[in-house]
């Protein structure tokens, strides 16, 4: 179990528990605003854009090379972008708080 | 690579990996088609440089310009007037993710199926998958289910004649039906799209009936062909592979990278083009002022740089960063509904067919500039075999 903070872009922050699966899909699952994950996760459409705080940043690791080449073209881009739906839930990720970047 | 009759090749490779463009006429108004994933993708970022909101019917190859002045919208609108409509439709073209939507949906598709599979074999796309998209697309629009056998009518091409791209007969057909249509609106509101277009604010000021009648011509026209080829291409497909459909019975939980890799695979919409706003170069290759680009999906969905194996179908393929429904600030409107068609259709599908049959076809081969591309079939019967 691991607890997940979103905060979107008008400063609501949505805090929810999940286990297994993507941080796209638990976003979507509850009605996170501003993440779509149009693509369902393939990495194609980058509508599940967010911004992980520097202090985070250990437990979500790096990006792929697909997914910055995609982020590269987001709008909103910045050095702490991932696509949330390259993120899977596990025990590590507790705590997490993640800013949606649209 | 299999060379079955479902196969689609990917025609671009060599062209791409030698220069990256390849240069067509289209009525005196060339265009350079960009093929790398990369150059595509970096293209329709790049909406200053690469203009939609030029003289309406431009940016479509081959050229509408001979056969429509309306501008469509918000596809023919650059930023910042393009994120004021967009913002407006894009609730309503998110509505395909309800319940309600879906279950609507689901119920046109499988009367669709159903009918083919007690016929036991049907020209797949005037009898299945014009007649599939056009009634969904009356859920889409929330109009009367009646609607549909009149847009069933008009055949599969709306705008081009088969033969001729400055046929305006067909424009024609669906100009006046909007027009029509509009006007319809304005006496008997209902909650219909032109209803509820009729009544909506783009900055504080009510849309005009052109504005209604843009965006109601871009919905008509991006979502048949597309729609037809993708729900077609798909059956054929799985004519050819019925081991993918077992593949889907037995692991339904791919069945959203089989959705995006059959899309990836198809994509049935070949390219769209820009109007060049700035002498520029792609791929070192200079770019005057006014002229054409055009962002060519199709090859860059089968780049080698980007996806392993792609001119295979590997419908578990996890990232798969295609770009078949556009990429960017004009990327597609209707793909939520797209998406939801396929989930639907192929679900339908697992649950009922055993197996399907390309019994003849006759494919439909594109002639970019002396690239033949086929992005389907003009005509293709298929044997339904129930499960």
């Amino acid at each position: 179990m691991a607890q997940i903070t979103f905060v979107t872009k008008n400063k609501e922050e949505k805090v929810l528990e999940g286990t297994s699966g993507s941080l796209m899909k638990l976003a979507t699952q509850n009605g996170v605003k501003g993440i779509e994950g149009e693509c369902g996760g393939v990495c194609s459409c980058a509508t599940c854009h967010v911004h992980v705080p520097e202090e985070h940043q250990a437990k979500t690791g790096e990006a792929s090379e697909i997914e910055n080449d995609l982020l590269e073209l987001s709008d909103n881009v910045q050095d702490n972008s991932r696509l949330c739906c390259q993120l899977q839930i596990t025990e590590d990720l507790d705590g997490l708080v993640v800013h949606v970047a649209n | 690579m299999d060379n079955k009759k479902s196969t689609i090749e990917d025609p671009f490779k060599e062209k791409r990996e030698s220069c990256g463009y390849h240069e067509m006429d289209d009525q005196n108004d060339p265009v350079t088609m960009i093929l790398g994933h990369k150059d595509v993708r970096k293209a329709a970022h790049n909406w200053k440089t690469f203009q939609s909101g030029a003289e309406p019917g431009r940016i479509v190859v081959p050229s509408e310009v001979e056969i429509r002045d309306l501008r469509q919208i918000p596809f023919e609108v650059d930023p910042p007037e393009h994120t004021n409509y967009r913002d407006l439709v894009e609730p309503w073209f998110k509505r395909p993710l309800e319940e309600e939507y879906q279950l609507k949906l689901k119920n046109i598709i499988n009367e669709v199926l159903t009918d083919a599979l007690e016929k036991g074999s049907v020209e797949l796309i005037h009898d299945f998958s014009l007649v599939l998209q056009s009634r969904a697309l009356t859920v889409l629009l929330n109009s009367e289910y009646s609607e549909a056998e009149r847009w069933i009518s008009w055949g599969t091409h709306v705008f081009r004649s088969e033969d001729d791209p400055l046929d305006n007969s067909k424009a024609n057909v669906l100009a006046d039906y909007l027009d029509e249509k509009v006007e319809e609106a304005k006496k008997n509101p209902t909650e219909d799209f032109f209803s509820v277009l009729l009544n909506s604010e783009v900055n504080g000021k009510k849309l005009s009936d052109d504005e209604v009648k843009g965006v109601m011509m871009l919905t008509f026209a991006g979502g048949r062909d597309t729609v037809i080829n993708a729900v077609t291409n798909s059956i054929a497909y799985f004519a050819d592979h019925p081991e993918s459909i077992e593949f889907l019975r037995k692991q339904p939980e791919h069945m959203n990278t089989a959705i995006e890799e059959l899309v990836r695979y198809f994509s049935p919409l070949t390219h769209m083009g820009r109007v060049v706003t700035e002498d520029t170069s792609v791929c070192e290759h200079a770019i005057k002022n006014d002229s054409r680009i055009s962002m060519c999906w199709a090859s860059a969905n089968r780049d080698e740089k980007v996806f392993d194996k792609p001119n295979e179908v590997v419908l578990d393929r996890k990232m798969n960063p295609h770009v078949a429904f556009g990429f960017g600030t004009h990327n597609c409107l209707g793909a939520t509904h797209a998406r939801a068609i396929l989930r639907i259709l192929l679900e339908l599908i697992v649950e009922k067919v055993d197996s399907m049959e390309i019994l003849d076809s006759k494919e439909n081969i594109e002639d970019w500039g002396g690239i033949e591309r086929k992005v389907g079939y003009n005509k293709i019967n298929v044997k339904f075999n129930a499960l």
